[in-house]
């Protein structure tokens, strides 16, 4: 991939969400988790979403991605509209479009390393880049931990074979739902290092809810959400800045 | 603890589902049977009592008519002294045979075992007490007869009417003179019955002027013991007397050994249902354990003991097993109820009485339900007892260790071994003896292969992998990869299946290897087009062979005719009387040594072994005594192939007609030109005055006769065996729903990454299929060792036996073991697919 067309993708958006809104109940018990949000993931671009719990930043995650169905709005991955999919072709989209990283890894105890890194092309009935392929398992430094069952790896790796499986299917944009959550600081650090990489170096795209702003500062932009609206985002974070935003807006909650 | 039990139980009610359905089914089983045999025998008792209910004395003759030595029965004089004795209100003197009812179309009514001729036996008030007529009077005419009320419906028969009645000799035409109704049991058993006027009765039955047996009724008052010890002097030596007491409880005690048999064979089947539900109780709890390790090591840490751990988890169970047995029991009344009905709707005749539901069945229903529950529980709870308190801190589930599935595996591979060698030993040594040892074994082997079937369901598995992958892809590689995940589970889920086959593949093994050695030894010996038999089993009238002699069309034809006498010494020989010359066309005579033909020449043919033994060869002249004691000679001109349809000894009819003065001809063969069509089975029907008592068999009728026993039986077992196999279905099920309520997270995960509801469904599908196949595989591999085992110990009494394993059977058997598989995903697999993405991918 040339510099130039990763410059190119940076103009054109990856997923979008229009006038969003997601709501629970009905009445008296009506809850609203996402209320009327627009926002937009540009090719190659890293963001994150914050928020305090209940802000509805997962619930975000969760409709963008094509996981949970939203109540009004649109969403867009690429060209697709989401809305009018039904489950089937939802299923398809996620399986060729979207990569997902878990906090809880979620890796199969079935299968080994590398069948789990192939698994959504396995799923897909693609045959795997192998090169690609490689290049990936190179990054993230599993080459010599291909043959072993997740119960022989620890956490950090682990969740180096979950990023390594988010990226294998080369997915338009990969959606993170608290990656480093479960890990020590040091192997979120890896991990999160790797995403940066994929997005600076291959042109990935990728979002990742978060509540920690040092996982944050990693990204290029950072959305913040609270009561299901997005209140405010910051481009090139650093986690003391986010931070300073983080007890700024937690202030101005308490007061208001 | 008790509490927290209940409070479980009510918890997990859905989970328990399928363990309180299997207690529900091998309970109601159990109870159904027990309920079923006390209500039969009841009716049956009540019954027998009413027919010997005015009988104060019933006196039996066992004389040998054709004896001319002894009296041939009770005389009327005989009678007439019982009826003087002191107390003595009547004496009915009774005779009784076959006899056959024709129906309009000439077709028998009736069963032919059952289909019986007595005499009418009126009293001084022109009454017999043991039949009441509801239409008409009894038959008082040589031309007369009365019938029975259902027979008489069954032929659509009116008073007046001519009906037509085979005895043994050829068909008479009566005039219907009453329709009655008795408490007879050939009438009860489903069976006929013909009265005709004493005379003939006697003629037909036994000599003019005398008869078989007697009743004896009372004057009001008078002593049943007091009559028969007064009885007792005036009968010949070869009869007896009884009261009608002593009658009535033999007959109840005969009834109740009967039912007991019959009794044990179902509770044998229900035991087979309950050891299988032990699996599926077993699993449950062991999965209800796994998935609660958390809050058991909670409760350990602040102070529960072990034991207390193990109480709780038994007392979980015997509330379980309580309402299950409680739900089974009313079931089992129900199914007691379905089986009289069905029964009845099979035209075996079951006298009415009301439902006996007496304290031991319940007490046995319901305590074998609760205990089966706890035994089934108890290694789970104890396995439960031993969670140590700090697994209360970390999150990761205990993992069962491999060290146990070794010990595990070397105990199951030495009672394997055990018994495997004890029905090889079984197989080998034969008879009786060998039996036992194969029984010993298959008990050994079976338990050996459960225990071993966690370790064997790797490779096996393993080896279908590939078919999975191939077809299926990554779901059914996922599949293949789920079903060897917790081998315990899938062992314990494939050996519920594997005991039922187990025993259905040996008993097809066994039937069909018997069935098919019988079928071939009826087809190589039999070269007759026909077969003519009596209906009742019974021998024929020399006239039906006479008249099949004439029988337009027919080249050959011979009696096989039960000849009595003593040859070379005073040794009995079974021997037969049959037509030289034709013989060996209707059926396969293989000649050792000497010639058939010498059979017309007054010569008799012997069976080889019987000649070895005896040390007889062509040539050799034998003194004989014939029937009547007259004394001859008679020349062994050939000796055969021993056959099961000839007897050791063939002699021409022509040589014992002058000794014989009543013939018993029990089959006749017969050869046609043309061979086997309607038209010539027609001629020989109408040739033997279309009597509805004698059969007309075709060959294919013949191969049915003899071998169709075999197939009724088989469809029975697998009839009983159901119950089995369907507890061993809601373990498949019940292993499913727990295993994907376990993976909650992963398929969230895979849904999440794009594997398709429909493909989800096929994942656990196809590892219910897998489950359930292999358990199939090593039920068919042990149930075919079985059945080739005690196959061996009974295969010198078959000629011509060789194993047969019926491909066609076990091929539908696998078929159907994957659908039950499919079958048993239907829910399971619903489950998974609509399982909530989002909750399933949360983190914990």
């Amino acid at each position: 991939m040339t510099t130039a067309s990763i410059a190119d993708r940076a103009t054109t958006v990856a997923a979008r969400a229009t006038d969003l809104s997601k709501i629970y109940g009905q009445g008296e018990t009506q809850v609203v988790a996402l209320d009327r949000v627009t926002v937009e993931f540009r090719q190659a671009e890293f963001t994150a979403i914050m928020g305090p719990s209940g802000s509805g930043k997962s619930t975000l995650m969760h409709c963008v991605a094509g996981l949970d169905t939203f109540s009004s709005g649109s969403v867009r991955i690429g060209d697709t509209e989401l809305g009018s999919l039904k489950d089937k072709q939802l299923t398809k989209l996620r399986r060729d479009k979207i990569g997902f990283i878990f906090q809880a890894f979620n890796l199969l105890p079935t299968l080994t390393a590398l069948e789990n890194i192939t698994l959504p092309m396995d799923i897909a009935g693609r045959k795997p880049d192998k090169q690609w392929v490689d290049s990936v398992i190179r990054m993230v430094g599993l080459a010599d931990r291909l043959g072993h069952r997740p119960a022989q790896l620890s956490g950090g790796q682990q969740q180096r074979v979950a990023v390594a499986r988010a990226l294998a299917s080369r997915p338009e944009i990969i959606f993170g739902d608290e990656p480093t959550g479960n890990l020590d600081s040091r192997s979120g650090a890896e991990v999160l290092g790797f995403l940066r990489n994929s997005v600076r170096e291959l042109g990935q795209t990728v979002v990742m809810v978060t509540h920690d702003p040092v996982a944050a500062a990693y990204a290029d932009r950072v959305v913040f959400l609270a009561d299901g609206r997005i209140v405010d985002e910051m481009y090139k974070p650093t986690a003391d800045n986010v931070l300073d935003f983080m007890k700024q807006f937690d202030a101005k909650g308490r007061t208001s | 603890m008790f509490r927290t039990a209940l409070r479980n139980v009510l918890a997990h009610k859905a989970r328990l589902l399928m363990t309180v359905l299997a207690v529900m089914l091998g309970v109601a089983f159990v109870s159904g049977t027990l309920v079923f045999a006390d209500t039969l025998s009841n009716a049956f008792r009540n019954q027998s009592a009413k027919s010997y209910d005015d009988v104060a004395v019933a006196v039996t003759s066992h004389a040998d008519p054709d004896n001319p030595k002894e009296e041939p029965g009770l005389s009327a004089r005989t009678l007439d002294k019982i009826s003087a004795v002191d107390g003595v209100d009547a004496a009915y003197g009774r005779v009784d045979g076959f006899a056959g009812v024709a129906d309009p179309d000439g077709k028998l009514i009736g069963v032919g075992w059952s289909n019986k001729g007595a005499n009418f036996s009126p009293g001084k008030d022109g009454k017999d007490p043991a039949y009441t007529f509801t239409d008409g009077s009894g038959p008082v005419k040589d031309d007369q007869i009365a019938l029975d009320k259902e027979s008489a419906a069954k032929g659509e028969y009116q008073v007046g009417d001519r009906v037509r009645v085979a005895t043994n000799g050829p068909v008479k035409e009566y005039t219907l003179s009453g329709v009655f109704t008795t408490e007879d049991g050939a009438v009860n058993a489903g069976g006929s019955l013909v009265l005709f006027d004493t005379a003939v009765a006697q003629k037909q039955y036994l000599k003019p002027g005398y008869f078989a047996s007697a009743t004896v009724t009372a004057a009001p008052g008078a002593d049943d013991a007091r009559i028969l010890d007064a009885v007792g002097p005036l009968l010949p030596d070869t009869a007896d007397a009884k009261t009608g007491q002593a009658l009535a409880d033999e007959q109840a005690e005969q009834i109740e050994q009967g039912m007991s048999s019959l009794k044990q064979v179902l509770l044998g089947f229900a035991g087979i249902a309950l050891f299988v539900g032990v699996f599926l109780i077993s699993n449950t709890f062991t999965m209800l354990v796994a998935q609660r390790t958390k809050e058991i090591a909670l409760m350990r840490a602040v102070g529960a003991s072990r034991k207390q751990i193990t109480r709780s988890v038994l007392a979980e169970a015997a509330v379980v097993g309580l309402v299950a047995s409680v739900i089974g029991f009313v079931l089992g009344i129900g199914l007691a109820v379905g089986l009289r009905s069905g029964m009845a709707a099979f035209d075996m005749k079951i006298p009415g009485g009301p439902l006996i539901v007496s304290a031991t069945p319940v007490l046995a229903a319901i305590g074998v339900g609760v205990l089966i529950t706890m035994f089934a529980a108890w290694l789970p709870g104890r396995r439960a007892a031993k969670i140590p308190p700090v697994a209360a801190m970390s999150s990761v589930h205990a993992v069962a260790t491999t060290k146990s599935l070794v010990v595990r595996n070397s105990i199951g591979a030495a009672v394997t071994a055990l018994g495997s060698a004890a029905i090889v030993l079984g197989a080998s040594s034969g008879g009786d003896d060998g039996r036992m040892y194969i029984a010993a074994g298959a008990f050994f082997a079976l338990i050996g292969v459960i225990i071993l079937i966690p370790l064997l369901s790797r490779p096996v598995i393993a080896l279908v992998r590939p078919l999975l992958v191939g077809p299926f892809g990554v779901a059914g590689k996922l599949a293949g990869q789920n079903a060897v995940r917790n081998p315990r589970r899938t062992g314990a889920t494939a050996s519920a299946l594997a005991i039922g086959l187990t025993l259905v593949t040996g008993l097809s093994v066994l039937g069909i290897t018997v069935g098919t050695a019988i079928d071939k030894m009826t087809t190589d010996n039999i070269k007759a087009d026909y077969m003519v038999s009596m209906a009742n089993g019974g021998d024929l009238d020399q006239s039906a062979l006479t008249a099949l002699q004439k029988a337009k069309g027919v080249s050959a034809v011979s009696p096989q005719q039960s000849v009595y006498f003593e040859l070379g010494g005073d040794d009995f020989v079974s021997a037969s009387a049959v037509t030289p010359g034709d013989i060996e066309q209707v059926l396969k005579v293989d000649v050792v040594s000497g010639s058939v033909d010498s059979l017309a020449k007054g010569q008799i043919a012997v069976a080889e072994k019987t000649a070895k033994s005896r040390g007889w060869k062509p040539g050799d002249s034998l003194p004989v005594t014939y029937g009547d004691e007259k004394k001859g000679k008679l020349t062994v001109g050939a000796v055969f192939k021993d056959s099961e349809f000839l007897s050791p000894v063939l002699v021409d009819t022509e040589v014992v007609k002058p000794h014989e003065t009543q013939p018993y001809i029990q089959q006749i063969f017969v050869k046609v030109d043309g061979g086997q069509s309607a038209s010539n089975e027609q001629v020989l029907i109408d040739a033997l005055g279309d009597n509805p008592a004698i059969t007309v068999m075709d060959r294919q009728d013949i191969r049915n006769e003899f071998g169709g026993a075999i197939n009724t039986m088989l469809n029975i077992m697998y009839g009983l065996l159901a119950m089995a196999l369907i507890i061993a279905v809601l373990g498949v099920v019940n292993t499913l729903a727990m295993s994907v309520f376990e993976r909650q997270q992963e398929i969230g995960m895979l849904r999440a990454i794009g594997l398709d509801r429909r493909r989800v469904k096929r994942m656990v599908r196809l590892e219910a299929v897998v489950i359930s196949v292999f358990g199939a595989v090593v039920g068919i591999g042990l149930g075919s060792f079985l059945g080739w085992a005690i196959g061996e110990t009974i295969a010198d009494q078959i000629p011509g036996y060789a194993l047969v394993l019926p491909w066609d059977r076990i091929g539908i058997f696998l078929v159907l073991a994957g659908l039950v598989g499919v079958l048993a995903a239907l829910w399971p697999a619903r489950n998974a697919a609509r399982l909530n993405m989002l909750n399933a991918i949360k983190a914990e």
